[in-house]
Protein backbone atom coordinates (compact mmCIF):
# COMPACT_ATOMS: atom_id res chain seq x y z
CA UNK A 1 0.00 0.00 0.00
CA UNK A 2 1.66 3.78 -1.11
CA UNK A 3 2.07 5.80 2.06
CA UNK A 4 -0.50 8.76 2.49
CA UNK A 5 0.92 12.05 1.54
CA UNK A 6 0.09 14.65 3.65
CA UNK A 7 1.04 18.90 3.91
CA UNK A 8 1.13 21.02 7.05
CA UNK A 9 1.04 24.89 5.84
CA UNK A 10 1.83 26.44 9.14
CA UNK A 11 4.18 29.82 10.11
CA UNK A 12 4.40 28.46 13.38
CA UNK A 13 7.12 26.46 14.06
CA UNK A 14 5.88 25.03 17.18
CA UNK A 15 2.71 24.30 15.89
CA UNK A 16 4.20 22.45 12.65
CA UNK A 17 6.17 20.17 15.12
CA UNK A 18 2.82 19.59 17.66
CA UNK A 19 0.88 18.88 14.27
CA UNK A 20 3.83 16.71 12.88
CA UNK A 21 4.23 14.66 15.79
CA UNK A 22 0.65 13.68 16.01
CA UNK A 23 -0.46 12.94 12.30
CA UNK A 24 2.93 10.78 12.37
CA UNK A 25 1.11 8.46 14.59
CA UNK A 26 -0.90 7.35 12.08
CA UNK A 27 0.10 4.27 10.20
CA UNK A 28 2.50 4.65 6.93
CA UNK A 29 2.18 8.49 6.21
CA UNK A 30 4.81 10.86 4.67
CA UNK A 31 4.33 14.71 5.96
CA UNK A 32 5.88 17.46 4.57
CA UNK A 33 6.03 20.86 5.92
CA UNK A 34 5.55 24.70 4.33
CA UNK A 35 5.84 27.88 6.14
CA UNK A 36 2.86 29.90 4.24
CA UNK A 37 0.38 29.69 1.69
CA UNK A 38 3.48 30.43 -1.02
CA UNK A 39 5.46 27.70 0.20
CA UNK A 40 2.40 25.66 0.54
CA UNK A 41 1.50 26.25 -3.11
CA UNK A 42 4.97 25.59 -4.60
CA UNK A 43 5.15 21.90 -2.88
CA UNK A 44 1.46 21.01 -3.92
CA UNK A 45 2.34 21.88 -7.37
CA UNK A 46 5.33 19.42 -6.78
CA UNK A 47 3.09 16.64 -5.97
CA UNK A 48 0.09 14.75 -5.29
CA UNK A 49 -0.80 14.92 -1.46
CA UNK A 50 -3.32 12.96 -0.18
CA UNK A 51 -4.25 15.76 3.06
CA UNK A 52 -3.62 19.14 2.85
CA UNK A 53 -3.81 21.33 6.83
CA UNK A 54 -3.47 24.77 6.70
CA UNK A 55 -3.03 27.39 9.06
CA UNK A 56 -5.67 31.28 8.12
CA UNK A 57 -3.11 33.78 9.70
CA UNK A 58 -0.09 33.49 7.62
CA UNK A 59 2.75 35.60 6.34
CA UNK A 60 3.20 36.32 2.10
CA UNK A 61 -0.13 34.35 1.79
CA UNK A 62 -2.81 33.03 4.53
CA UNK A 63 -4.37 29.84 4.12
CA UNK A 64 -8.16 31.38 2.89
CA UNK A 65 -6.16 32.54 -0.56
CA UNK A 66 -4.51 29.24 -0.23
CA UNK A 67 -7.48 27.16 0.01
CA UNK A 68 -8.94 28.88 -2.70
CA UNK A 69 -6.30 28.57 -5.03
CA UNK A 70 -6.14 24.42 -4.45
CA UNK A 71 -9.85 24.32 -5.24
CA UNK A 72 -9.21 26.15 -8.53
CA UNK A 73 -6.46 23.93 -9.59
CA UNK A 74 -8.19 21.19 -11.49
CA UNK A 75 -5.64 18.49 -10.20
CA UNK A 76 -6.35 19.38 -6.51
CA UNK A 77 -9.88 20.09 -6.78
CA UNK A 78 -10.81 16.51 -4.35
CA UNK A 79 -7.76 17.20 -2.20
CA UNK A 80 -9.21 17.11 1.45
CA UNK A 81 -8.41 20.53 3.22
CA UNK A 82 -8.30 20.65 6.79
CA UNK A 83 -7.76 24.53 8.53
CA UNK A 84 -6.50 24.73 12.07
CA UNK A 85 -6.71 28.49 13.27
CA UNK A 86 -7.26 30.31 16.28
CA UNK A 87 -10.05 31.81 14.70
CA UNK A 88 -13.09 30.58 16.41
CA UNK A 89 -15.77 32.37 14.55
CA UNK A 90 -18.50 31.17 12.90
CA UNK A 91 -17.65 33.51 9.98
CA UNK A 92 -14.30 32.61 9.61
CA UNK A 93 -15.08 28.79 9.47
CA UNK A 94 -18.30 29.37 7.19
CA UNK A 95 -15.47 31.34 5.07
CA UNK A 96 -13.23 28.45 4.75
CA UNK A 97 -15.78 25.63 4.35
CA UNK A 98 -17.82 28.03 1.58
CA UNK A 99 -14.73 28.20 0.04
CA UNK A 100 -13.82 24.03 -0.15
CA UNK A 101 -12.27 23.39 3.08
CA UNK A 102 -13.45 20.09 3.91
CA UNK A 103 -12.63 20.59 8.11
CA UNK A 104 -12.05 23.20 10.40
CA UNK A 105 -10.23 22.89 13.72
CA UNK A 106 -9.67 26.04 16.57
CA UNK A 107 -6.60 25.81 18.43
CA UNK A 108 -5.63 24.59 20.89
CA UNK A 109 -5.64 21.64 18.76
CA UNK A 110 -6.52 18.15 20.42
CA UNK A 111 -5.00 15.64 19.73
CA UNK A 112 -7.86 12.95 19.23
CA UNK A 113 -9.83 15.25 17.04
CA UNK A 114 -7.23 16.28 14.62
CA UNK A 115 -6.18 12.08 14.06
CA UNK A 116 -10.08 11.40 13.86
CA UNK A 117 -11.02 14.30 11.47
CA UNK A 118 -7.48 13.01 9.28
CA UNK A 119 -8.25 9.19 9.56
CA UNK A 120 -11.90 9.72 8.32
CA UNK A 121 -10.66 12.05 5.62
CA UNK A 122 -8.01 9.90 4.51
CA UNK A 123 -10.23 6.53 4.61
CA UNK A 124 -7.80 4.89 7.31
CA UNK A 125 -10.15 2.58 9.54
CA UNK B 1 -99.41 -71.13 -29.80
CA UNK B 2 -100.37 -67.36 -27.70
CA UNK B 3 -99.41 -63.45 -28.71
CA UNK B 4 -96.45 -64.50 -26.46
CA UNK B 5 -94.82 -67.27 -28.15
CA UNK B 6 -91.20 -66.62 -28.75
CA UNK B 7 -91.13 -69.09 -31.11
CA UNK B 8 -93.86 -66.93 -33.22
CA UNK B 9 -91.85 -64.82 -35.33
CA UNK B 10 -95.09 -63.99 -37.87
CA UNK B 11 -95.65 -59.96 -37.88
CA UNK B 12 -97.66 -58.30 -35.83
CA UNK B 13 -99.91 -55.03 -36.87
CA UNK B 14 -98.79 -52.19 -35.34
CA UNK B 15 -100.84 -50.76 -32.68
CA UNK B 16 -101.11 -47.30 -31.05
CA UNK B 17 -99.54 -46.54 -27.76
CA UNK B 18 -102.03 -45.26 -25.29
CA UNK B 19 -101.29 -41.39 -24.36
CA UNK B 20 -101.55 -41.72 -20.31
CA UNK B 21 -99.19 -44.12 -20.59
CA UNK B 22 -96.85 -42.14 -23.05
CA UNK B 23 -97.32 -39.27 -20.38
CA UNK B 24 -96.26 -41.86 -17.16
CA UNK B 25 -93.44 -43.13 -19.16
CA UNK B 26 -92.29 -39.41 -19.63
CA UNK B 27 -93.26 -38.63 -16.22
CA UNK B 28 -90.81 -41.93 -14.94
CA UNK B 29 -88.21 -40.67 -16.84
CA UNK B 30 -88.03 -37.50 -15.25
CA UNK B 31 -88.12 -38.74 -12.00
CA UNK B 32 -85.39 -41.11 -13.30
CA UNK B 33 -83.45 -37.75 -14.79
CA UNK B 34 -83.78 -35.93 -11.47
CA UNK B 35 -82.72 -39.59 -9.58
CA UNK B 36 -79.62 -39.04 -11.60
CA UNK B 37 -79.05 -35.13 -10.90
CA UNK B 38 -79.59 -35.76 -7.29
CA UNK B 39 -77.13 -38.73 -7.21
CA UNK B 40 -74.33 -37.02 -9.24
CA UNK B 41 -75.16 -34.21 -6.48
CA UNK B 42 -74.42 -36.29 -3.78
CA UNK B 43 -71.59 -37.86 -5.01
CA UNK B 44 -69.92 -34.40 -5.61
CA UNK B 45 -71.20 -33.83 -2.01
CA UNK B 46 -69.84 -36.39 -0.81
CA UNK B 47 -66.05 -36.27 -2.52
CA UNK B 48 -66.16 -32.36 -0.69
CA UNK B 49 -66.75 -33.98 2.73
CA UNK B 50 -64.27 -36.80 2.06
CA UNK B 51 -61.69 -34.30 1.03
CA UNK B 52 -62.84 -31.78 4.24
CA UNK B 53 -62.54 -35.21 6.12
CA UNK B 54 -58.53 -35.56 5.07
CA UNK B 55 -58.12 -32.26 5.66
CA UNK B 56 -59.28 -32.43 9.28
CA UNK B 57 -57.50 -35.32 10.18
CA UNK B 58 -54.07 -33.91 8.48
CA UNK B 59 -54.68 -30.72 10.43
CA UNK B 60 -54.87 -33.45 13.59
CA UNK B 61 -52.13 -35.21 13.12
CA UNK B 62 -50.22 -32.03 12.73
CA UNK B 63 -51.65 -31.09 15.89
CA UNK B 64 -51.32 -34.23 17.76
CA UNK B 65 -54.71 -34.93 18.45
CA UNK B 66 -54.42 -38.60 17.95
CA UNK B 67 -56.16 -40.82 19.41
CA UNK B 68 -54.63 -40.15 22.56
CA UNK B 69 -55.45 -36.39 21.83
CA UNK B 70 -55.48 -34.58 25.12
CA UNK B 71 -52.28 -36.00 27.21
CA UNK B 72 -49.77 -35.63 23.67
CA UNK B 73 -51.20 -32.14 23.85
CA UNK B 74 -50.18 -31.78 27.79
CA UNK B 75 -46.60 -33.13 27.06
CA UNK B 76 -46.60 -31.17 23.91
CA UNK B 77 -47.07 -27.87 25.69
CA UNK B 78 -45.06 -29.06 28.97
CA UNK B 79 -42.61 -29.37 26.41
CA UNK B 80 -42.82 -25.84 24.95
CA UNK B 81 -43.31 -24.57 28.16
CA UNK B 82 -40.08 -25.69 29.37
CA UNK B 83 -38.30 -24.68 25.99
CA UNK B 84 -39.91 -21.11 25.94
CA UNK B 85 -38.50 -20.63 30.01
CA UNK B 86 -35.06 -22.33 28.77
CA UNK B 87 -34.50 -20.04 25.94
CA UNK B 88 -35.93 -17.10 28.20
CA UNK B 89 -33.41 -17.71 30.33
CA UNK B 90 -30.42 -17.87 28.08
CA UNK B 91 -31.83 -14.57 26.47
CA UNK B 92 -31.65 -13.15 30.20
CA UNK B 93 -28.16 -14.73 29.95
CA UNK B 94 -27.08 -12.94 26.54
CA UNK B 95 -28.63 -9.64 27.79
CA UNK B 96 -26.69 -9.67 30.67
CA UNK B 97 -23.49 -10.77 29.02
CA UNK B 98 -24.12 -7.76 26.19
CA UNK B 99 -24.93 -5.09 28.97
CA UNK B 100 -21.23 -6.94 30.36
CA UNK B 101 -19.52 -5.98 27.02
CA UNK B 102 -21.15 -3.21 26.67
CA UNK B 103 -19.69 -1.66 29.67
CA UNK B 104 -16.13 -3.07 28.88
CA UNK B 105 -16.54 -1.22 25.44
CA UNK B 106 -17.28 2.03 27.21
CA UNK B 107 -14.28 1.87 29.58
CA UNK B 108 -12.27 0.80 27.23
CA UNK B 109 -13.90 3.79 25.20
CA UNK B 110 -13.06 6.38 28.58
CA UNK B 111 -9.53 4.38 28.81
CA UNK B 112 -8.48 5.09 25.24
CA UNK B 113 -9.60 9.07 26.02
CA UNK B 114 -8.06 9.39 28.44
CA UNK B 115 -4.60 7.81 27.35
CA UNK B 116 -5.04 10.15 23.98
CA UNK B 117 -5.29 13.41 26.51
CA UNK B 118 -1.95 11.92 28.06
CA UNK B 119 -0.91 11.71 25.00
CA UNK B 120 -1.56 14.86 23.57
CA UNK B 121 -0.64 16.48 26.95
CA UNK B 122 2.80 15.16 26.96
CA UNK B 123 3.47 15.46 22.82
CA UNK B 124 2.27 19.49 23.99
CA UNK B 125 4.82 19.57 26.83
CA UNK B 126 7.74 18.32 24.58
CA UNK B 127 6.80 20.93 21.50
CA UNK B 128 6.90 23.49 24.09
CA UNK B 129 9.81 22.59 25.93
CA UNK B 130 11.78 21.42 22.73
CA UNK B 131 11.10 24.63 21.14
CA UNK B 132 11.83 26.32 23.69
CA UNK B 133 15.50 25.12 23.90
CA UNK B 134 16.03 25.34 20.52
CA UNK B 135 17.48 28.73 19.73
CA UNK B 136 19.84 30.98 21.65
CA UNK B 137 18.97 33.83 20.04
CA UNK B 138 16.73 35.99 22.90
CA UNK B 139 14.26 37.48 20.07
CA UNK B 140 13.34 33.44 19.26
CA UNK B 141 13.37 32.41 22.41
CA UNK B 142 10.74 35.26 22.88
CA UNK B 143 8.99 34.41 19.68
CA UNK B 144 8.28 30.98 20.92
CA UNK B 145 6.99 31.93 24.14
CA UNK B 146 4.51 33.83 22.28
CA UNK B 147 3.61 31.33 19.87
CA UNK B 148 3.40 28.58 23.01
CA UNK B 149 1.05 30.81 24.93
CA UNK B 150 -0.98 31.46 21.18
CA UNK B 151 -1.22 28.10 20.25
CA UNK B 152 -0.99 25.35 22.83
CA UNK B 153 -2.96 27.57 25.72
CA UNK B 154 -5.18 29.19 23.49
CA UNK B 155 -4.60 33.13 25.14
CA UNK B 156 -5.97 35.85 23.08
CA UNK B 157 -4.30 38.84 25.03
CA UNK B 158 -1.20 37.95 27.03
CA UNK B 159 2.40 40.24 27.80
CA UNK B 160 5.17 38.66 28.65
CA UNK B 161 7.33 40.97 31.60
CA UNK B 162 10.86 41.09 32.13
CA UNK B 163 12.48 42.03 35.42
CA UNK B 164 15.43 44.61 35.96
CA UNK B 165 17.17 43.74 38.71
CA UNK B 166 18.58 47.21 39.38
CA UNK B 167 15.40 48.91 39.30
CA UNK B 168 13.04 46.27 40.30
CA UNK B 169 10.54 46.93 37.37
CA UNK B 170 8.91 44.07 35.59
CA UNK B 171 9.07 45.82 31.62
CA UNK B 172 6.97 44.51 29.24
CA UNK B 173 9.02 43.13 25.93
CA UNK B 174 6.24 41.41 23.90
CA UNK B 175 2.36 41.15 24.05
CA UNK B 176 0.00 39.43 21.82
CA UNK B 177 -3.53 41.09 21.06
CA UNK B 178 -2.08 44.20 23.03
CA UNK B 179 0.00 46.95 22.04
CA UNK B 180 3.27 47.27 24.24
CA UNK B 181 2.17 50.34 25.43
CA UNK B 182 -0.44 49.74 26.74
CA UNK B 183 0.74 47.28 29.60
CA UNK B 184 2.79 49.45 31.87
CA UNK B 185 5.84 48.36 33.73
CA UNK B 186 4.91 47.04 37.03
CA UNK B 187 7.26 47.40 40.57
CA UNK B 188 7.98 44.18 42.04
CA UNK B 189 5.62 43.61 45.56
CA UNK B 190 2.93 46.37 44.07
CA UNK B 191 -0.34 44.91 42.13
CA UNK B 192 -1.22 41.56 41.15
CA UNK B 193 1.36 41.32 38.43
CA UNK B 194 3.98 42.81 40.95
CA UNK B 195 2.88 40.41 43.87
CA UNK B 196 3.55 37.69 41.74
CA UNK B 197 6.85 38.03 40.81
CA UNK B 198 7.96 38.80 44.12
CA UNK B 199 5.64 35.84 45.79
CA UNK B 200 7.01 33.36 42.42
CA UNK B 201 3.42 31.31 42.61
CA UNK B 202 1.24 31.28 39.81
CA UNK B 203 -2.12 33.64 40.19
CA UNK B 204 -5.82 32.47 38.72
CA UNK B 205 -8.21 35.24 38.74
CA UNK B 206 -11.40 33.74 40.88
CA UNK B 207 -13.91 34.54 37.92
CA UNK B 208 -11.75 34.92 34.65
CA UNK B 209 -15.01 35.05 32.47
CA UNK B 210 -16.26 37.99 34.04
CA UNK B 211 -13.27 40.20 32.95
CA UNK B 212 -14.32 41.18 29.54
CA UNK B 213 -12.42 44.44 29.37
CA UNK B 214 -8.84 44.80 29.50
CA UNK B 215 -7.17 45.67 32.29
CA UNK B 216 -3.49 45.74 32.35
CA UNK B 217 -3.44 45.86 35.70
CA UNK B 218 -5.93 42.66 35.98
CA UNK B 219 -4.71 39.44 34.19
CA UNK B 220 -6.58 36.53 34.12
CA UNK B 221 -3.35 34.29 35.08
CA UNK B 222 0.21 35.52 36.02
CA UNK B 223 3.19 32.89 35.94
CA UNK B 224 6.26 33.97 36.96
CA UNK B 225 9.51 32.95 34.71
CA UNK B 226 12.06 31.93 37.35
CA UNK B 227 15.23 29.53 37.58
CA UNK B 228 14.73 28.31 41.72
CA UNK B 229 13.77 31.36 43.28
CA UNK B 230 15.76 34.04 41.13
CA UNK B 231 12.73 35.69 39.44
CA UNK B 232 13.18 36.55 35.45
CA UNK B 233 9.89 37.64 34.87
CA UNK B 234 6.26 37.21 34.92
CA UNK B 235 3.73 36.02 31.72
CA UNK B 236 0.07 38.05 32.06
CA UNK B 237 -2.51 36.79 30.32
CA UNK B 238 -5.81 38.90 29.92
CA UNK B 239 -7.82 36.70 27.65
CA UNK B 240 -8.46 33.60 26.08
CA UNK B 241 -9.57 32.36 22.68
CA UNK B 242 -13.68 32.56 22.25
CA UNK B 243 -13.56 29.23 21.91
CA UNK B 244 -11.58 28.86 24.97
CA UNK B 245 -13.70 27.54 27.84
CA UNK B 246 -11.95 27.57 30.73
CA UNK B 247 -8.28 26.04 31.71
CA UNK B 248 -7.66 22.66 31.08
CA UNK B 249 -5.26 19.99 33.22
CA UNK B 250 -2.99 20.48 30.51
CA UNK B 251 -3.08 24.20 30.65
CA UNK B 252 -2.04 24.25 34.07
CA UNK B 253 1.22 21.60 33.38
CA UNK B 254 2.22 23.84 30.33
CA UNK B 255 1.87 26.92 32.84
CA UNK B 256 4.02 25.06 35.15
CA UNK B 257 6.21 24.58 32.33
CA UNK B 258 6.14 27.75 30.79
CA UNK B 259 7.12 29.34 34.48
CA UNK B 260 10.78 27.24 34.22
CA UNK B 261 11.62 26.10 31.15
CA UNK B 262 10.92 30.18 29.64
CA UNK B 263 13.13 31.55 32.50
CA UNK B 264 16.35 29.14 31.67
CA UNK B 265 15.54 29.59 27.39
CA UNK B 266 15.43 33.69 28.19
CA UNK B 267 18.10 33.71 31.05
CA UNK B 268 20.80 31.35 28.59
CA UNK B 269 19.90 33.48 25.55
CA UNK B 270 20.27 36.80 27.23
CA UNK B 271 23.52 35.38 28.83
CA UNK B 272 24.60 34.21 25.42
CA UNK B 273 24.48 37.21 23.51
CA UNK B 274 25.94 39.51 26.20
CA UNK B 275 28.46 36.88 26.07
CA UNK B 276 28.50 37.31 22.41
CA UNK B 277 28.71 41.37 22.42
CA UNK B 278 31.72 40.68 25.19
CA UNK B 279 33.55 38.57 22.89
CA UNK B 280 33.22 41.12 19.98
CA UNK B 281 34.76 43.75 22.82
CA UNK B 282 37.26 41.82 23.38
CA UNK B 283 38.09 40.75 19.96
CA UNK B 284 37.99 44.84 18.90
CA UNK B 285 40.40 45.22 21.67
CA UNK B 286 42.83 42.44 20.94
CA UNK B 287 42.88 43.66 16.70
CA UNK B 288 43.50 46.75 18.11
CA UNK B 289 46.40 45.95 19.78
CA UNK B 290 48.01 43.36 17.64
CA UNK B 291 47.27 45.73 14.42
Amino acid sequence: MASKKILIVEDSPTMRQLISFTLKRLPDVEILEANDGVDGLKKISGGKFDLILTDINMPIMDGIKLVSLIRQDANNKEVPIVVITTEGGQEDRDRAMSLGANSYITKPINSVNLIGTAKELLGIA
Amino acid sequence: MTDNDPKDTTPKPVTAIPTDVSKKGEEILNIVQKGAEFTHELLQENEKLRFRVAQLEEMNVKLGHGSQGGENEEAELKILREKLNSLEDERSKLLERYKAVEDENKDFANRYIDIETENNNLANLYVASYQLHSTLNFNEVIRIILEIIINLIGAERFAIMLLDEKTQMLSTVATEGVEIKDVPASKLGEGVIGKCGEVGENYFAENPGAQTEFNPALPIVCVPMKIKDRIIGVISIYSLLQQKEGFSKLDYELFTLLGGQTATAVFSAKLYSESERKLSTVQGFIDLLTK
